[in-house]
């Protein structure tokens, strides 16, 4: 296995160059003009163009890549064109944030998911599958900023039970922490929970059918015993992948559950970065993050063999 | 403007003032505590004077002090200055620091750190280079005291000094100030009521500041950005949040104090709210511009601009841009209503057959004329609505291209024709401090090539402006801005499309809230 991650772990640079030479091109190509925007409304042509080259948007832009990919490779990601701090300290400062929502959305979403998805599967064609399916049917069409307000509206403006927004860093007291996660987690895990119950119910259904789990229900293992022991254990490869993949996309970070709650995420420091033009910052966050977004289908790949004996890489 | 839509707008205003002006400044001052603000914009750059945003005049105004500052009126009064003498022709002046004042790190405030400051200043902002060029000496005399000498007149020496807007002519310690003009400062030490915490700075999420407990303040009320600058809170929280029903909601639960501009949609249910109070900050508010490109046909002609004036009717665009009369009315002054230089000269009324006409005369030839609508503005977006309909109406043909802002930043920079990636129309607005004079008015620079986007050109405007600059006695300004303002008129460089104001909303505990054009956090209790 160890050669395979080596080999895994080496492909990712590739992977990673190509998305940053696309992504630097679709920057350049895109209009807007930072300069203009740092100059604010007032400034003069000719004080625009100094800040240009200050920043050395006035070089070719194959100089510029050429410096900007010499840059990374020794681990510089640059300078916000805006506020002059590094790149890796304005994702250090927003790491944070994203972590906790991500976790605590994907904690909530499985342990809940999947046995509603176990439970819909094992009582298929009931009126418990039934209930289920329509709930997550409605989960995952809910606009997540709709959800969001409802939630504030309910817990924060009327209840005065959750806060409305912000962000406290566990460091900080793990009760406020917690208390200003929970509504944006449960915002995103609804989402993340019809998925996840829904390819639970499809996979154990599968499963179901197999001869060794009608052997094993024969035998009279307990039903518990059997779904949990036996069929979920083989049925949660593709489960695993929507888990694996759901978390390398909120690590991208969740820019309409960030905006609605005000959490300072990856995500709007992406978009708002974009807004801005600031070209380093959205370079340097979206490699980072195709780099996490790869090795987490490494980490993903490398469940499959704890969880079905058969995988052998 | 109607009647009762006047009547409305200076009832709103009235109000609010009178609210100022019993509660600002409290004399038995209840101490401490954290003010949470939800800043207009998020603060990315830190140099006030690198860069004309808002956003970063404002954090200006809580780290450093200014020599002159405008008080409620618009006058410059001494802030940092004690005193300050000018000889009879106005060419030389002399200016003494007040005693106590300190930089953050305790070391004491010198003449020096002014006069690099201001040529740090002088160097970057529009009106600091026109003192500039005036400028024979400008040094210390001694530790407090320094020299302003001109070789030629100038009649903005203190309106220099304490310019309010976009950058303001704050003072920086020498160090600082002693930085490349094209570079922006890495050192935030100022002399101002608040101190920066850089190392709790994120962009993007918050800013702090703490009260500098050595600042000296005048003894004098405060009045606009003028006065005393008391400090009553430990700590102001500025606090980004970027969906505005979110910081309405956090407004309204009590988790922030302070909302810097609410949408103006959001206002009438916080004005319900018995916990909130909505009030005008800034009462002379903004202008609202129609901007044409003189460079390109149609508006090259000056007829087709002419038309444009004729065209628009203010109170169309107010309904659609503000909707409440309470925070808009029509101004006839391209120098704001309630301004020093406010004059309703020339100022036409709306004439559809007229704007037609003269669009004909014009030569214009049904080109489609491009108007730049950056829909995620809303001042700049609805009046750009309003526009298109309205050309339509005088025999235009309209091409209006929806973009984010950011994009129409960088495309009104072009100077190419509408039909290569050009434009003919964009809009946008200003604060008062902005457009107050002729000096500061970018929209009336008619210098062609060097001015504002849109690039009119006019030798008699330049003439006239200039005279403006040089003139010294307040008479005489006040002349030349009305014969400005009929040459606005008639060469048409911009057409305003209203005066309004964005109001603010805070919570009943907060007190003290002072109006002025820039916002501004001393004074205020929670």
């Amino acid at each position: 296995m160890l050669p395979l991650v080596l080999r895994r772990i080496m492909a990712t640079i590739p992977v990673m160059g190509v998305v940053a030479l696309t992504v630097f091109a679709l920057l350049h190509l895109t209009p807007g003009d930072p300069a203009q925007l740092i100059a604010g409304d007032y400034a003069t042509p000719q004080d625009i163009a100094k800040i240009r080259t200050t920043l050395g948007l006035d070089k070719p832009l194959l100089t510029q890549a050429g410096i900007w990919l010499s840059n990374v490779l020794r681990g510089d990601l640059g300078t916000s064109i805006y506020s002059g701090l590094p790149v890796t300290t304005l994702i250090a400062q927003r790491v944070g944030p994203t972590v906790a929502l991500t976790l605590l959305a994907m904690v909530i979403s499985v342990a809940l998911a999947v046995p509603l998805g176990v439970l819909a599967a094992w009582r298929q064609g009931s009126w418990i599958d039934r209930v289920i399916m329509i709930a997550s049917v409605s989960g995952f069409s809910m606009p997540v900023f709709w959800l969001g307000f409802l939630l504030v509206w309910v817990f924060s403006i009327w209840l005065g039970a959750l806060p409305v927004q912000g962000y406290q860093p566990l460091a900080e007291g793990p009760w406020q922490f917690l208390r200003h996660l929970v509504l944006p987690a449960a915002t995103l895990s609804l989402i993340y929970m019809a998925l996840i119950a829904r390819m639970t119910r499809a996979s154990m259904l599968g499963v179901l059918g197999e001869d060794y789990v009608r052997t094993a229900f024969a035998k009279g293992l307990p039903p518990r015993r059997v779904l949990l022991g036996h069929a979920l254990k083989a049925a949660s490869l593709p489960v695993v992948t929507i888990i694996g993949v759901g978390f390398a996309l909120l690590i991208g970070g969740a820019v309409v559950t960030e905006s609605v709650f005000a959490l300072p995420g990856i995500g709007r420091l992406t978009v708002d970065a974009i807004v801005r033009r600031d070209y380093p910052v959205i370079q340097g966050v979206i490699l980072i993050v195709s780099g996490v977004y790869v090795l987490l289908n490494l980490v993903v790949d490398m469940l499959y063999v704890f969880l079905d004996p058969r995988i052998r890489y | 403007m109607s009647a009762m839509h006047r009547r409305a707008f200076l009832a709103g205003t009235a109000a609010t003032a009178a609210m100022a002006a019993a509660a600002p400044y409290v004399h038995a001052q209840k101490k401490g505590g954290t003010l949470k603000f939800v800043p207009h914009a998020d603060l990315k750059i830190l140099d006030p004077v690198w860069t004309t945003a808002y956003i970063t005049r404002n954090h200006g105004y809580m780290i450093y002090d200014m020599l002159f500052a405008p008080d409620a009126d618009i006058r410059m009064q001494p802030q940092m200055v004690d005193k300050y003498t000018a000889s009879a022709d106005k060419r030389k002046w002399s200016f003494t620091l007040r005693d106590g004042l300190k930089w953050h790190d305790g070391q004491p405030v010198t003449a020096e750190d002014c006069v690099l400051s201001i040529k740090r200043f002088a160097a970057r902002d529009a009106v600091g280079q026109l003192m500039a060029k005036s400028l024979g000496k400008l040094a210390p005399t001694d530790k407090k005291t320094f020299v302003l000498e001109l070789e030629t007149p100038f009649g903005l020496v203190l309106e220099s000094l304490g310019k309010a807007s976009a950058s303001p002519c704050v003072i920086m310690p020498a160090r600082v100030a002693a930085t490349d003009p094209n570079e922006q400062i890495k050192d935030f030490t100022g002399s101002g009521p608040y101190k920066f915490v850089k190392d709790e700075w994120q962009p993007g999420n918050k800013v702090i500041y703490v009260a500098n407990k050595d600042y000296v303040p005048r003894k004098e009320t405060p009045s606009g950005g003028a006065g005393a600058k008391r400090v009553f809170v430990d700590r102001v929280e500025w606090h980004y949040i970027p969906d505005q029903a979110t910081a309405a909601a956090a407004l309204e639960a009590g988790e922030v104090d302070f909302w810097e501009n609410p949408p103006i949609d959001f206002v009438p249910r916080l004005e319900k709210n018995t916990g909130l109070v909505v009030f005008a900050t800034d009462p002379k508010g903004n202008l609202g511009t129609v901007r044409p490109n003189s460079l390109h046909p149609p508006f090259n002609n000056k007829k087709a601009r002419q038309a444009l004036l004729y065209m628009v009717n203010q109170q169309e665009y107010l309904q659609a841009v503000i909707g409440n009369p309470k925070y808009g009315r029509p101004c006839p002054s391209i120098f704001i209503c309630g301004g020093p230089f406010e004059t309703a000269g020339g100022a036409p009324k709306q004439d559809l057959e007229k704007a037609k006409r003269l669009l004909k005369e014009s030569g214009y030839d049904g080109r489609p004329i491009v108007i730049l609508d950056p829909t995620d503005s809303p001042f700049a977006h609805a009046p750009a609505l309003v526009t298109a309909e309205s050309l339509k109406k005088i025999g235009g043909v309209v091409d209006i291209q929806a973009m984010d802002w950011s994009t129409m930043v960088a495309r009104r920079a072009k100077k190419e024709p509408p039909a290569q990636g050009g434009w003919n129309i964009f809009h946008t607005w200003t604060t008062a401090f902005d457009i107050v004079n002729p000096a500061v008015n970018a929209f009336i620079n008619s210098s062609g090539d060097k001015a504002w986007f849109g690039w009119p050109s006019s030798e008699p405007m330049e003439k006239l402006r200039t005279e403006w600059v040089r003139e010294p006695d307040a008479a005489k300004q006040k002349k030349l801005a009305e014969q400005i303002q009929l040459l606005a008129y008639d060469e048409v460089p911009h057409v305003s499309w209203g005066q309004f104001i964005a109001p603010s909303a805070f919570r009943k505990n907060v007190q003290g809230v002072l109006q002025f054009g820039a916002t501004i956090l001393w004074n205020i209790q929670v």
